[in-house]
């Protein structure tokens, strides 16, 4: 029995141990928009190959949530935002240096049906047997701001006002139509492109012009050299083929 | 203060409390009295809401009443509306949502009724139904006001089903708990600690008074 014991005791001991080891990859954590997720999914698998010294930990959730945890101390390393108001307000709420700020991609947005409706995701807006239209709430949501400035853009805001349906975010706002609760609707382009979403619908892209752009902005909260390597992996050629793969726009495109 | 969504909440609150004392008062009495020896099953439907998430939940009523499904198809036939995003969709949910709030308390309070005073009625010749009305009933009263305070303040407070199956329509989804949650994802916090704490004072006032009237009820499950 004692044997036992004090076998156990050492394993936990070289457990503890392990832990702390100099050699041991260094974790990088991340809060990432919601609107990341497959693209930062398959990006993580890329830069891991690239840097096995990092490992990557990404929560994904609502910029304006992350927003308010980072001010309260949560403790990520990156924050990457689908609006870079947010990390602008880190600056202005000087918790983090005013030039740590970088815009990584720009969102963009269409119009989505299911694969089993009749209707044309170009013409299905302004459709009269349309009944809902979901968009994400543009009180909060960058999407869902997009959303309204490009349907008052196309002049089918004040026509079309009593058939929206508000979701919380861009994912919610999919599954709104997804459920046939709403007939069309618009949502973020990374997710109509995203590779569980891309059969079972159709889309029309938004023309990038009839909306303000969707910047997507990041900041290093805590700064260390896994930190600036994952920004310049990101920043650099094989992040931004990724995040055109997956339907976002550029910056300085 | 967003007056549309405290009075949205209130009258939902209502509307909820309602329907659950006309659906939950035969339901509790089949359950409290019934010898069915597959009675469980219903027992652990019934309080399945207070184990699922809410927002759980609200996806899987979003599915059941959407205008695919058997009832969302029934509904449009009736009605020619659709039940997701909706006053009456939103009644509906929150029936499901705080249907143990209401059934279980009083179903307790009908299971501790003395056996020995409904016998009696019977031998007296009282009719089944009329033993109940006039007998288990008014002793079990303080247990359906449980019920009703309960299932009043759970969709007061109700917020992950109403955002799964609402869309956030002002004046008929839009109920106080989503306007607060709006007000702090804008980072309106301002707004939103003021329109709390209103719901907080009212809830409490409520409460207070509702208690204050049955003054014997101190113990929120009294009968358990």
């Amino acid at each position: 029995m004692i044997a036992v014991r004090l076998a156990a005791v050492a394993g936990l001991l070289a457990l503890f141990s392990a832990c702390g080891h100099p050699s041991a990859p260094h974790k990088l954590s991340i809060a990432a928009a919601a609107d990341l997720q497959f693209a930062l999914a398959d990006g993580a698998r890329q830069f891991h190959q690239q840097h096995p010294q990092t490992e990557l930990a990404i929560d994904y959730g609502s910029s304006g949530n992350f927003y308010a945890q980072i001010r309260n101390g949560a403790p990520f390393d990156l924050y990457l935002s689908a609006d870079v108001q947010y990390p602008r307000n880190l600056v202005h709420d000087a918790l983090v240096p005013a030039d740590s700020v970088f815009v990584y991609a720009a969102g963009r947005i269409a119009v989505w049906v299911p694969a089993s409706s009749k209707l044309d995701p170009a013409t299905a807006l302004s459709d009269s047997s349309v009944r809902r239209i979901a968009i994400a709430n543009p009180q909060h949501a960058p999407y869902g701001r997009a959303a309204e400035a490009a349907l008052r853009s196309m002049g089918l805001y004040d026509s079309l006002e009593k058939k929206l349906v508000l979701g919380e975010n861009i994912s919610q706002t999919l599954q709104f139509i997804q459920s046939g609760a709403a007939d069309t609707g618009i949502v973020a382009l990374s997710l109509a492109l995203a590779p569980t979403v891309r059969a079972q619908g159709r889309y029309w892209e938004v023309p990038v012009s009839a909306y303000p752009k969707i910047e997507q902005g990041g900041v290093i909260l805590k700064d260390s050299p896994a930190a600036r390597e994952f920004r310049e992996w990101l920043l650099g050629q094989s992040g931004r083929s990724l995040l055109k793969q997956y339907g976002f726009s550029l910056p300085g495109e | 203060m967003d007056w549309q969504a405290i009075w949205l909440s209130v009258r939902l609150s209502v509307f909820t409390t309602a329907i659950l004392l006309a659906v939950g008062t035969p339901l509790a009495a089949w359950l409290a009295f019934s010898r069915w020896r597959w009675k469980f099953l219903v027992e652990a439907v019934v309080a399945l809401p207070l184990v699922l998430p809410p927002t759980v939940l609200g996806f899987y009523i979003l599915l059941a009443i959407g205008p695919r499904s058997p009832l969302g198809a029934l509904y449009g036939k009736i009605t020619g509306g659709i039940l997701p995003f909706s006053f009456q969709g939103l009644l509906l949910a929150s029936v499901l949502y705080s249907l143990p709030f209401t059934v279980q308390p009083v179903a307790a309070a009908f299971a501790s009724v003395d056996r020995g005073l409904v016998e009696a009625s019977w031998c007296l010749g009282v009719s089944r139904f009329a033993t109940f009305r006039r007998i288990v009933v008014p002793l079990s009263r303080r247990g359906i006001a449980t019920g009703a305070i309960l299932s009043f303040a759970h969709t007061m407070g109700e917020f992950g089903v109403v955002l799964m199956v609402g869309g956030n329509i002002a004046g008929v989804t839009r109920t106080v708990s989503i306007t607060i949650y709006d007000q702090v994802q804008a980072l309106d916090y301002a707004a939103a600690t003021q329109t709390s704490l209103f719901l907080l004072a009212l809830s409490f006032i409520v409460l207070a008074l509702t208690y204050s009237f049955q003054r014997r009820v101190w113990n929120v499950w009294p009968m358990s």
